[in-house]
């Protein structure tokens, strides 16, 4: 029986992320976070449903099974009785993944590709979540949880391919409430679009974290001499004559850039945080969870 | 000539260009480097920048360095630059070159040319008249023209040594009568060695100016064979070396190597010249096999000598009682022991004594004959010098004449006696020890020899001195008399085992041998007019370089022009006439030459050593050093690394493709035919045919395996030149005519197959053409097959147990019929009342098959089992290919089971016979 490339690379994708995620604790979001979850929602849970938690005595009533009575409760009257549970939704989490053109790069071959590093960070967090009760999803696909939801979404992260440009950004049309999102990119590219997700976000109550992974080359430039830059898709070019002597500009922009993000996702609530693929994925993992569980 | 110290340039104005470097150094330091290529996300963020320097690289100093020096090396090299160059003459008169050009010239022939072309380069330069005077033997009429030195380049460059000595003009003034005013210098380009005319010559051109002359670089060998009865090589050379002597020939696959090694004897040193002489002490089987001499690591004319029939095999001529055709009665025959004992070491030829004559061998070997018809000629031959050898027998025991009969070489008792046999006293006798000094020295005659019956010699005073083999009660067996320059020998026993049990000893192989050997071969000169060959034609012919060609466009050559040796008209090489062939060989003595009143050149100081291609060659190795140092700039050192990587590791898959030893491969389809029964064919190369073949043998295949116990596998396709044909029993051959010959190891191995039990079916394919005109496949057929050992053959007899071997059969059809199908021949004389009148070789099975029915094409069935090709019309086609089906299944039967099947002839008879017997028993 042979195996799918697919399949195959979304095997080794699922035993990286488990090997990254095996040594943190299951996420559970605190029992406030679940209520303030509840809290602003139009709908409100104070009914009946699946949940853990005591809700109410009801009379049994024509299609409850005999499995569903109370004995206990019925055993002090003549009537059966029925215990309810309160309601409760777990927490959703849309994930969404840059697949511009410049995620492909790896400074060094020794080095994942920033795509790779992206893929690996956000299945580890598909699991950690999964793990602890919450409903993880691809921005733009429903949101499901459940063990077996990983193995999908790693198939699909496995799958995803890059589009021809440079740019890409997510729709802020496919926000929806009651979600938390994990935004990954590298943000090098136009960001425009960061504006308009966020200003959606806080239209609809959605907050979420930005992280921005970068490759070691991209953080300190180490070029030198004449050398014709141009980018992945090899729609922008830039000549220097002297690329050491670009160094100091370069790293002014991109900490200009790293400032003006951080701003902007701490105005709409949001976290914002850096990676770089010289560093060991359980680091940036551990902080998402702990941005995500606070 | 520019001279700068010991270098010299020839071109010195190319040299101005080096005032171009500078101007480069500037040009190239102001080019940049090509930017490096990087791929970078992070672009978006460097748009708009500038940079702060503009122009901060250059091309570093070391790089710019490098490629300077490189162009400075070619500008050097076109310069024509030469260390020491041969120092300028300032002659103003014309220049005579003469070039020996004979074979003693080959061996450094390009040095030669070199130095008369530069000579001629300079002359050009200096605007003198000059003249080439190419001393090959073969001179323009008329007086030598002079012309401007450089028209006389191509003509230098064309000239080739040749394969006879160094030839010069007869007439030194007439040649030199167009010399033009002025002193004339000479350059002699010698080849060491003394030719007629030459003195004259120097002592003409002496007068007229001065000489210098080039002696040659290197010490000269020459060979020369020295006939007789014994022949021997003769070393000559310049100097004290001793090289091998290489004996070249065929090796029993037909490959040309080198079959033996002589080493030259002593040396004996006269007037600069030592000779060694070389025994040619080589097996008689190895010595048959030589077709030439070769001093080891020379390679010229001389250095080759030609194996002729001089040094080859003798030629023996057998007249005996004609031979008994039965197998059985071989044995009996006195002829057949001979032709064993010698065919291995000589060249037979069996007929009547004047047939024999006629083909002027060497050896004549009369088996009890007497009274012979050509008495006179045989005479008259042996009086020249033939070794006559002659066996005793019944037939001369019983001549009453005896005491008349000429060429016997003692006289004899007429009756013979016998020992031990039931009649007489005394045991059979053995043969006394051979006499040390004898021909026969050395050999031991075997104590299980034993004598019955002898011709005795009548007692006489020389008896005693004629015997050169006695039996143990000293009664002659062998004796000898010398005839003119010729001898008579007497076996007084016969060459069969009814006398005696010599002949099927090893002594008796090896004491004809001996014999054989003391034959005089007579120079072939002498004889070459005493058979009507008059001319002798050119067959081989080698050039200046000791190399072989076949001989095209040249006339023959008188006898009496044969005994002067090579010369224009008669390169060396090998010259046939009838069946006799004799080689004209260029070495022979040597004499070296004295140059009195001539300026002699050091050797090997001639000329300058030309420093170009150094030059040229170290540009090269600086311009691929810049490369590389240019990738290391652009690419980083990792690319640099990989491109010197890569230029080490180039030469590295050839030796590694030489150090693989060719691993044996085995066909698998021939792994498979060895383990089951599978027909097989022979590739063509013609799809067409190929395909027809292997579908025909499947269909037989099929048909065989359902309607016999034979159960062939899938057919093999066997490809001659690679496969090994052991394993086969059937080969079908389909007839093409651009069907490419097999290679002699092909043929080999075929002749093994067909001798070992093998058939081949040969089918021309062309049923519905043959006889009437049209082209056919006969001659390609002749062609493939002329090396195949293939017997007499004709037409399937009726009664053949081909007709019988499965079905009774009476014609054999393929996809056509009614032409005739030729096997093995049933041998002259053999009666067919036995019903088996086949000669039992191979198992009475004829190793080929010959027709033109195609076969294949009827037996043909695709994958399906049904026909691939259409047969005549209707019901009587089907008919035909049935017919076709069971003749391939009779052949299938006839190879597989051999005379079992013919002896199946006889069970009806068989059982009739026992039931006679039982009829007549108890």
């Amino acid at each position: 029986m042979t195996q799918r490339p697919a399949d195959l690379r979304a095997a080794t994708l699922r035993s990286g992320a488990q090997s990254a995620s095996g040594h943190l604790p299951a996420l559970i979001l605190s029992a406030e976070r679940l209520a303030a979850m509840i809290a602003p929602g139009a709908h409100g849970l104070r009914r009946s449903g699946p949940g853990e938690d005591f809700w109410q005595y009801r009379p049994a009533a024509q299609g409850d099974s005999a499995r569903s009575i109370d004995w206990r409760r019925s055993a002090r009257s003549d009537a059966q009785f029925v215990r309810d549970r309160e309601a409760q939704t777990a927490q959703a989490v849309g994930l969404w993944i840059s697949a511009g053109q410049g995620m492909g790069y790896a400074g060094s071959p020794d080095r994942p590709t920033k795509a790779d590093r992206a893929h690996l960070l956000a299945l580890a967090l598909a699991m950690v979540l999964l793990r602890g009760g919450e409903k993880v999803g691809l921005l733009g696909q429903p949101a499901r949880a459940g063990r077996v939801q990983a193995d999908r979404l790693a198939e699909q992260i496995a799958a995803s391919v890059p589009i021809p440009g440079d740019d890409d950004a997510p729709s802020p049309d496919m926000l929806r409430p009651n979600q938390r999102l994990v935004i990954l990119s590298d943000f090098l590219t136009d960001t425009a679009w960061v504006d308009a997700l966020l200003a959606r976000a806080a239209g609809i109550g959605v907050t979420g974290v930005l992280m921005q992974i970068l490759d070691p080359d991209e953080e300190v430039f180490p070029y030198e001499g004449a050398v014709l830059f141009r980018s992945l898709s090899g729609a922008v070019r830039h000549d220097s004559r002297d690329a050491g002597g670009l160094r100091d500009a370069y790293l002014a922009r991109l900490a200009e850039r790293r400032d003006w993000l951080r701003r902007r996702a701490t105005q709409a609530g949001w976290q914002f945080g850096h990676h770089s693929t010289g560093h060991a994925p359980a680091v940036a993992l551990s902080w998402l969870y702990q941005v995500l569980a606070d | 000539m520019l001279m700068l110290g010991p270098i010299g340039f020839a071109a010195p104005w190319v040299l101005t260009a080096l005032i171009a470097l500078p101007v480069l150094w500037v040009i190239l330091r102001a080019l940049p480097p090509a930017p490096r290529q990087v791929a970078f996300p992070g672009v978006a963020l460097l748009r708009g920048l500038l940079d702060r320097v503009p122009i901060a690289r250059r091309t570093p100093w070391w790089l710019l360095l490098l490629r300077l020096a490189a162009v400075a090396a070619m500008i050097l090299a076109f310069a024509g630059p030469s260390w020491k160059p041969a120092a300028p003459g300032n002659q103003t008169g014309p220049l005579l070159v003469v070039l020996d050009a004979g074979w003693s010239a080959a061996p450094d022939w390009p040095a030669r040319v070199t130095r008369a072309e530069s000579a001629l380069s300079d002359a050009a330069a200096q605007g003198r008249p000059a003249a080439l005077l190419l001393a090959d033997g073969r001179p323009a009429p008329g007086a030598l023209p002079f012309a401007p030195a450089d028209t006389l380049l191509a003509g230098l460059r064309a000239a080739q040594p040749v394969s006879w000595p160094t030839g010069l003009p007869d007439d030194p003034s007439a040649t030199l009568a167009a010399v033009p005013e002025g002193q004339l210098s000479t350059l002699w380009i010698s080849d060491g060695l003394d030719h007629p005319n030459r003195a004259a010559w120097l002592a003409a051109v002496a007068d007229r100016g001065p000489v210098t002359v080039v002696p040659p670089a290197r010490a000269l060998r020459s060979l020369s064979l020295h006939a007789g009865d014994t022949p021997s090589l003769t070393l000559s050379a310049t100097d004290e070396a001793a090289p091998a002597i290489l004996a070249i020939g065929p090796d029993p696959q037909g490959v040309e190597r080198e079959l033996a090694r002589l080493t030259p004897g002593d040396a004996a040193t006269a007037a600069g010249i030592s000779t060694r002489p070389t025994a040619i002490d080589l097996p008689p089987e190895l010595r048959n096999r030589i077709t030439r001499f070769q001093v080891e690591g020379e390679a010229h004319a001389g250095a080759v000598v030609l194996a002729d029939d001089r040094v080859k095999r003798r030629k023996v001529g057998l007249v005996g009682e004609a031979d008994r055709q039965a197998e059985g009665q071989q044995l009996l025959s006195q002829l057949h022991y001979l032709r064993r004992a010698l065919t291995p070491t000589t060249d037979l030829v069996e007929g009547g004594l004047g047939d024999v004559l006629n083909t002027a061998p060497d050896v004549i070997v009369l088996a009890d004959q007497v009274d012979l018809a050509e008495a006179d000629d045989l005479a008259a031959w042996v009086d020249e010098g033939g070794l006559l050898i002659r066996f005793a027998g019944p037939r001369m025991a019983a001549f009453e004449d005896l005491q008349d009969e000429p060429l016997i070489p003692v006289a004899l008792r007429q009756g013979g006696r016998d020992i031990g046999g039931a009649l007489s006293w005394g045991d059979p006798r053995g043969i006394a020890p051979f006499a040390a000094d004898g021909v026969f020295a050395g050999l031991t005659p075997p104590e299980d020899v034993a004598i019955r019956a002898q011709l005795m010699a009548q007692p006489a005073p020389d008896l005693a001195e004629k015997t050169l083999a006695a039996l143990s009660d000293n009664t002659p067996l062998v004796t000898r008399a010398r005839v003119g320059q010729g001898q008579v020998v007497l076996f007084h026993v016969t060459a069969n085992a009814e006398w005696s049990n010599l002949p099927i000893s090893g002594l008796f192989v090896d004491m004809l041998n001996r014999l054989v050997q003391t034959a005089r071969v007579s120079p072939a000169e002498e004889r070459a007019d005493d058979r009507d060959q008059p001319f002798w034609t050119p067959e081989t012919v080698l050039d200046g370089f000791g190399r072989a060609s076949p001989a095209e466009g040249l006339a023959p050559v008188a006898a009496a022009d044969l005994v002067l040796g090579p010369g224009p008209d008669r390169p060396a090489g090998i010259y046939a006439a009838g069946e006799r062939r004799v080689a004209l060989n260029a070495g022979g003595p040597l004499v070296l030459a004295q140059w009195p009143g001539a300026t002699v050149e050091a050797a090997g100081a001639a000329t300058g050593r030309d420093l170009r291609g150094l030059l040229l060659a170290l540009a090269a190795l600086m311009l691929a050093l810049d490369a590389l140092g240019s990738a290391m700039i652009a690419r980083g050192g990792r690319v640099a690394a990989a491109m010197l990587l890569a230029v080490m590791i180039l030469p590295a898959p050839q030796a590694q493709a030489q150090a693989q030893e060719p691993a044996p491969d085995v066909n698998p389809e021939l792994a498979r035919a060895a383990n089951e029964v599978a027909l097989a064919y022979v590739v063509t190369g013609d799809d067409r045919v190929d395909e027809a073949s292997l579908e025909g043998l499947r269909g037989l295949s099929m048909v065989l395996a359902q309607r016999t116990s034979v159960e062939p596998g899938q057919p093999v396709a066997i490809d001659l030149d690679q496969d090994d044909l052991s394993v086969l029993t059937f080969l079908y051959w389909p007839i093409t005519d651009t069907q490419p010959a097999p290679s002699p190891q092909a043929y080999v191995r075929l002749n093994h197959f067909l001798r070992s039990g093998g058939m081949i079916l040969f089918d021309t394919r062309d049923g519905d053409v043959a006889g009437v005109g049209g082209p056919d496949m006969s001659q390609a057929l002749q062609t493939l097959a002329a090396p195949l050992e293939v017997p007499p053959l004709s037409p399937v007899p009726d009664d053949h147990v081909l007709t019988r071997s499965f079905y009774l059969l009476s014609d054999f059809p393929g996809r056509w019929q009614g032409n005739p199908v030729w096997l093995e021949a049933p041998p002259a004389g053999a009666e067919a009342a036995e019903g088996v009148p086949f000669r039992q070789l191979n198992d009475g099975v004829s190793p080929v098959v010959i027709g033109g029915n195609s076969w294949a094409e009827a037996w043909a069935v695709d994958e399906n089992g049904y026909p691939t090709f259409p047969i005549g019309s209707g019901w009587e086609g089907e008919m035909q290919r049935e017919m076709a089906f069971r003749f391939g299944v009779n052949l299938i039967m006839y190879v597989l089971t051999g005379n079992y099947k013919s002896d199946q002839v006889h069970v009806p008879a068989l059982l009739d016979r026992m039931r006679t017997e039982e009829t007549l028993g108890p």
